[in-house]
């Protein structure tokens, strides 16, 4: 690995400062689970690596019956899986934070660089999209909000702007009735990328037999984690039935664009779209059923 | 190169060490240390034969770096056994002849004992999937699984 100088702000200013000061020159660090990879492969070169660990806010998390999850960036994977919150309330997300590679890199993996570093397969993603996570991101000209779906702009590639880091995800409280899930498929039990991933949350009627609400997403299936926004559309205010969820995958399908590559043909890949959206569906709606009245 | 001095504990002892910013943890405990103990295998975190106990979690050395040690506890396959006492599970494998080349057997042992120690009592396919961030391309996994049965049920989980 090349020369690098460590640095590892206690602030979220500090952190800022030095972001903006090397510029396209630093890289945050968090899990180093993929940067540390990069920096040995040579495939990033950056002079300096600042560790966001120590930054408080990207630390937290907390749920709130008003405010709903807040989830700091630097939360690894392993405590999102056992956050009692997380598994009551939105357990597609505590899927897809268990499903990110071993127990090792779950120790240091967070979500918020799962999104970071920008892979279009990344498990986290859609489970975040599904449930309407924004980021919140801080940068030299203040903060602003980025709806998830909005982040990734071309694998490897975000909207984060020199000196701008993702400090936390804010997830909204779950509607009574409702759940998500999240399912991808690999060719093994465990330890692989997603050949194909899909996230979805449903919020259903109060006598549960109509969708009052949904959010499909899907990952491994373009340049970017895509938001299924014609497949949501098309569950909310229809009757739960197998013709209603048979059509949203189709459109899901229609809205994937993968690509042939050493993990699956694209082919493939579409039909691993439609049969994860109506799986990821059946799952969240018996789960929305079951769900505690909040 | 500047070299950075870092504390941190390792196996219960203090511990400081020079180490440049692009040294691994791995590297460190091999090359600085002289704790040969953790193995380099694949260097991307796919074979977990570095794995060492931070803050009681199993991490890949090799995916962390040495700065990043300071003011944590850090644990390696060189605390396990109690001068000549081994630690059930060192016991356990070889006893279910566990290992043949040994190069994954650190490894394994970590991820075990960092299992048992949040769960003492797991159950085949808990340590299966506890363990599937070690690779062993020898033994098989059949009898390292069966070794880390034995030793949830010979240990509590505070002797784990």
């Amino acid at each position: 690995m090349h020369a690098i100088n460590y640095e590892a702000p206690k602030t979220l200013k500090d952190a800022i400062a030095l972001l903006a000061q090397h510029g396209e020159k630093a890289r945050p660090l968090c899990g180093g689970t993929d940067l540390i990879i990069q920096l040995r492969a040579g495939v990033r070169r950056p002079d300096h690596v600042v560790d966001v660990k120590k930054i408080p806010e990207l630390r937290e998390i907390s749920f709130d019956l008003q405010k709903g999850l807040r989830l700091g960036a630097a939360v690894p994977a392993i405590e999102v899986y056992e956050s009692a919150d997380v598994r009551r309330y939105f357990p597609g997300l505590q899927e897809a934070a268990h499903l990110i590679g071993s127990n090792q890199i779950q120790s240091r993996a967070s979500v918020g660089g799962n999104l970071c570093n920008g892979s279009p397969a990344a498990d986290t993603t859609p489970a975040l999209i599904a449930l309407g996570a924004k980021c919140r991101v801080a940068g030299p000209k203040g903060e602003r909000m980025v709806a998830v779906e909005d982040f990734c702009t071309a694998p490897g590639r975000t909207v984060l702007q020199a000196g701008e880091i993702l400090v936390e995800f804010q997830i909204p409280v779950p509607a009574r009735h409702s759940s998500d899930a999240y399912l991808r498929f690999i060719p093994r039990n465990e330890m692989d990328i997603a050949v194909v991933g899909v996230g979805t949350s449903v919020t259903l009627d109060l006598d549960d037999d109509r969708f009052v609400d949904a959010r499909i997403a899907l990952g491994a299936v373009g340049p970017t984690p895509i938001y299924a926004a014609k497949a949501s559309e098309a569950l909310k205010g229809k009757k739960i039935d197998s013709a209603t969820i048979e059509r949203a995958a189709k459109l899901a399908v229609e809205q994937s664009s993968p690509i042939d590559d050493m993990r699956g043909t694209a082919e493939f890949r579409r039909h691993l779209v439609g049969v994860l959206t109506r799986r990821t569906i059946g799952i969240a709606i018996e789960r929305a059923r079951l769900a505690e009245r909040r | 190169m500047h070299k950075t001095a870092i504390e941190t504990t390792i196996n219960g002892e203090r511990v400081e060490f020079l180490c440049e910013p692009r040294q691994s943890m791995l590297e460190v405990l091999r090359d600085v240390l002289g704790l040969t103990g953790s193995k380099e295998g694949c260097l991307t975190g796919d074979c977990g034969a570095c794995t060492i106990l931070v803050d009681g979690r199993a991490t890949c050395s090799c995916l962390m770096l040495g700065v990043e040690a300071a003011g944590h506890k850090l644990e390696t396959v060189e605390g396990l056994a109690q001068g000549a006492n081994l630690h059930p599970l060192q016991q356990q494998f070889l006893e279910n002849a566990s290992l043949q080349c040994g190069i994954c057997t650190p490894g394994f042992l970590m991820s075990a004992k960092a299992l048992l120690e949040r769960n003492p009592h797991p159950s085949e396919a808990e340590i299966r999937y506890a363990l599937a961030g070690n690779l062993c391309r020898c033994t098989g996994y059949d009898k390292i699984v069966r070794a880390v049965l034995e030793a949830s049920k010979a240990t509590t989980s505070k002797a784990a």
